[in-house]
Formats: C-alpha cells, structure tokens, sequence
C-alpha cells in the first residue's frame, strides 16, 4: 500500500504553513520528514493521517492494505496518548474493541503485541507506573496490535532521554526492517533520519515546501555496520547544511515572534 | 594540590579584592532553606484542638460563664439529640429531608450532566447553553421557591424542584468543565484508530471528566444541604431546617444546635462517601 501527498497546502487562518507537498511513500518504505521548526511537518502528518482536513491537495492511498490490517495508517505520538485510566493491556486493546475481534482473537493480538515490545511482564500496570521510554513501548505495542501498513510517528522518541531514544531506535530498526511495515517519521533528529529513513523529505522553513528528498544508499541492516557511520555522518552533515540557514531563520523569527 | 575549579574561584575572589559582606556569604556549611510550603494534613493534632474546643465550652456552661439560653453546653446539645433519636422525632425530620435532598441532587444531577455534556461535546449546545447557564447560575436559587410554590403548589414538589436548581448548575458547569479539560490528544489519538463516536465519549471524554464531576459532587452535596435547609425554614412542617426552626422560635437552643449538629454530621458523611467514590474511580491518579 502506497501513501501519496499530492499537492498538500495547509493554512492556519492567514498563516501558510504548508505550500504545494507532493511525494510518496511505498510499501514497506520508511520516509522521514525533516525541517526548521515551524515548517509544517506536524501538521503534514496529520494531514496523512486524516486528523486535519488540508486547505489544498489531498492524502491518498493506493494499493490494499495487507492483509489482517485493522488500520492502515497509524499514529504513534510524540506524547504517547496513553490512557491514564486504562492498565497496559487495557491501552493496548482500546484500538480492538470496535473491529469485530472477539475476546479469544483480541488477547491472542495483545499478548504478540506486548511480547513484540517486551512489555508481556507490565500488562498489569498503569502509564503513571512506567517510564518515558515504558510508555512509548505502549503506544507503539498498541499501533503494532492493529497491524499497520504505515506507521506515522511524529517525533516518538524528542520526550525521552538520550538512553531511553538509543533502545527505542534499536527497537524501531528491528519493526521495520522486515519490510512488511512502511513509515512516515517526522523528527528534528537528523541522526534519527539517517539511521531509520529509506528517504528523507527536507522541507523548507515556513510555508514548508518539499526542498529536496535524500536518499539513503545503504540498507538499515548496513547501517549498524562500524564502517558505515562515516557515511551517515557525511549524510547527516549533508542534511544539516541545508537546514542550518532556515533553521537559524526559523529560530530568529520565533524569538520576533 | 587545588583543583582548577578552585583555583579559578580563588583567583575570582581575589581579582573582585571585597571582602563577604555579611555572615550569609562566609564560608562554611550551606545553610537549608528549602523548608516549608508542604503543609500535611493527619495526625492528632485537629482532633486534639476540637477536643479542647469542646473542653472548654463544657467547662464555660458549667461554670455558668454563658447563659445556656444563648449557648448550651454539648453535654445539654447531646441529651437533646439522645431525646430526639429516642422519641422517633430525629429519624423522622432526617428522613423527611433526606428524601428532599436525594430527589433534588438526583434529578438535578441528571439533567447538569445531559446538559454539561451536550455543551461540551456540540457547537450549537454550548452556544445556547453557556449564555443561559452564565444569566441564571449567579441567582440564589432560595429566591425562585416562591415562584416555584405558585407553579407546583404546596408540597415536595417546589422544595425538591428548589435543590434540583441548585444542583444542576453547578453540576453542568462542572460537567462541561472536565469535558473541556479531557487532553484533545486522547480523542485525536481514539479518532486516529476509528473508535466510534459513542466509544470515545464513553472511555475517553467520561473518564477524562470523571475528576472534574467528582468535585462537582462535592460542591452540589453542600449546595443541596443548603437549599433543604432554607426550603425547609421557609415552608415545611417536617424536615431538620423546620425543626431548627421551631426549635429556635421556641427558645430551645440545645434542640436549636442539636439540629445543627446532624447537619454537620449529615454533611461529614456525604464527604465521606463522596471520598470513597473518589478512592475507588479515580484510584489511577
């Protein structure tokens, strides 16, 4: 299943925010989407996702979803959107209690869900009983558990520490190097981008406009390799420069602001 | 040897050439300021003070400081409410305004939450909602039972439809309240897994609220005890307000403040229940 942006322009009121965004995303690919701050990135995700109705353009997919999936296009939050009410294993099955699952096939889904992300031994406790890191292993247990064909994550690891973002990047290299899951990843970590994304979309400053899209010429797996990090490094140079300048605009006009 | 760090402090202090002004800026141990403004609740302490409040009014009506016209001692308030309990008369007044506030704060309750509800979940509602609630909330409701006497004739119904009022303002304030207060985040998040309309504003929005109702409970609890007292002073021959009442028209002071007294207790147990509410719905705080 294929995710397009075609032509997205999005206003807040008289504030442009996104001005003309096309690309695509395929199959099993993982498409980062970077920028200055303010450059629409957020709201672009959205807009894929179907939270926000764009002013112009449109999101669309095409191609079936696999087989099994219960929501193709699946968010994983920035501030987990855990519910706080709701146990581990409660939070997990919220999205299945409207798909027709019954009770023997929706344990079954949790129980792989919560073994995927280690979290089988915590199924019992609340979201105030975990860590950052904990918490974001629910939301991502809870969008493994409708079997998605694309994951929209925006900014999943900037509320964690630096620790805590190594072993969930570690776990996301592992989720989507099979293929069978594609991914939209909005992050101001270039590291980030380079380490997980097939391509990486730069969007200028705002209205975010697509500027240019990187592609990564080694596979995820190469990526770990010791010989490779001078490559991702050169990359992520590559990118930063042609961030630096609207970024330090970005950063002026926020202080103006 | 001095580590760097000190060297460069040392060097500072010598460059700047002044002498520590006072005592605050000498060296030495570094003084504790971070007490205070964690004030706890518990202990004996409140009890102890309540203790000896009662103490000493025994003791000032024994020792006939005060004239017991004007204020009896707690042992006369307590034989009044032994009499009272004994001679059937307490139960019957207590149920008599009990059956008022519980029809008034269910019925109230009931319609503040339909309405607080429809106001935080619908445009139009609010828009409608919010203008009526602000132009009526800030009315005593004790004013409207004359007008409610004359609608529903003499009887529960104007007493009961008096607490109703009272209770459904705030009710549907509070209810609103906590809607608005539930993290958009949760519901963006319910949406983006195509939950069902029904399914988000039963297990997310009524969860999410469910705090900010909870309190609301606590003020309409008070609000009823007040309006079933008022209502009952005005126009009632049974009920703990009539009894007070009477008991106040007649000079009987202890009757008076043992009237007072169960009120007070009436309004410890609704909190109470009202805590163990809490503990048990909200115990993922």
């Amino acid at each position: 299943m294929d995710l397009i942006a075609d032509h997205i322009s999005h206003r807040f009121g008289a504030l442009a925010v996104l001005d003309d965004v096309s690309f695509t995303v395929r199959a099993g690919e993982v498409v980062a989407i970077v920028g200055p701050s303010g450059c629409g990135k957020s709201t672009l995700l959205s807009i894929l996702g179907g939270l926000l109705q764009p002013s112009g353009g449109r999101a669309e997919w095409r191609g079936a979803p696999p087989p099994g999936s219960l929501n193709p296009l699946t968010f994983v939050f920035q501030d987990f959107a855990l519910l706080p009410w709701c146990t581990v294993e409660e939070n997990v099955e919220f999205p299945l209690l409207h798909t027709g699952l019954d009770l023997a096939e929706r344990r079954a889904v949790i129980d792989d869900a919560l073994r995927r992300t280690s979290l089988s031994d915590f199924r019992g406790s609340y979201p105030k009983q975990l860590s950052g890191g904990m918490r974001q292993r629910v939301g991502i247990a809870r969008a493994l558990a409708v079997r998605p064909a694309i994951l929209l994550m925006d900014e999943p690891l900037s509320a964690l520490d630096s620790q805590t973002r190594e072993l969930l990047m570690e776990d996301f290299v592992r989720l989507l190097g099979g293929g069978a899951m594609g991914a939209v990843y909005v992050t101001h970590n270039l590291e980030e981008a380079v380490r997980l994304a097939d391509r990486i979309v730069v969007l200028s400053r705002r209205p975010g406009k697509v500027r240019e899209v990187v592609a990564i010429p080694l596979t995820r797996g190469e990526r770990g390799d010791i010989n490779a990090r001078g490559k991702l490094l050169a990359l992520q140079n590559e990118l930063w420069a042609l961030i630096r300048e609207e970024a330090i605009d970005a950063e002026r006009e926020v202080q103006h602001a | 040897m001095p580590s760097a760090r000190c060297s460069m402090l040392d060097r500072a202090e010598n460059q700047t050439g002044s002498p520590p002004a006072d005592r605050d800026t000498a060296p030495g141990l570094v003084k504790f300021r971070g007490g205070g403004f964690t004030p706890k609740a518990g202990g004996a302490s409140g009890w102890i003070a309540l203790a000896l409040v009662i103490g000493f009014w025994q003791l000032a009506g024994s020792a006939g400081w005060v004239n017991p016209l004007f204020l009896p001692a707690p042992s006369a308030i307590a034989v009044a409410i032994y009499k009272l309990a004994v001679s059937g008369a307490l139960w019957h007044h207590l149920s008599v305004s009990i059956m008022r506030i519980g029809a008034g704060w269910i019925l109230g309750t009931i319609a503040g939450i339909i309405v607080g509800f429809a106001i935080g979940l619908s445009s139009l509602a609010r828009g409608v909602g919010i203008t009526f609630i602000s132009a009526l909330f800030p009315i005593p409701k004790i004013a409207l039972l004359p007008l409610l006497i004359l609608w529903l004739g003499i009887g529960e119904q104007p007493k009961i439809a008096t607490i109703a009022l009272g209770v459904f303002f705030s009710t549907a304030i509070s209810v609103y309240s906590g809607v608005d207060a539930v993290p958009r985040n949760l519901i963006r998040m319910a949406q983006s897994f195509n939950v069902p309309f029904h399914a988000i504003v039963r297990r997310v929005i009524w969860p999410g609220a469910l705090p900010s109702i909870l309190s609301g409970f606590r003020i309409t609890a008070s609000v009823a005890l007040l309006l079933v007292v008022s209502a009952e002073m005005i126009g009632a021959e049974f009920g703990i307000g009539a009894f007070v009442l009477q008991a106040g028209n007649l000079m009987q002071t202890d009757q008076l403040l043992a009237g007072v007294v169960i009120l007070s207790l009436f309004g410890l147990a609704v909190g109470r229940l009202i805590n163990l509410l809490e503990t048990r719905l909200l115990h993922w705080r």
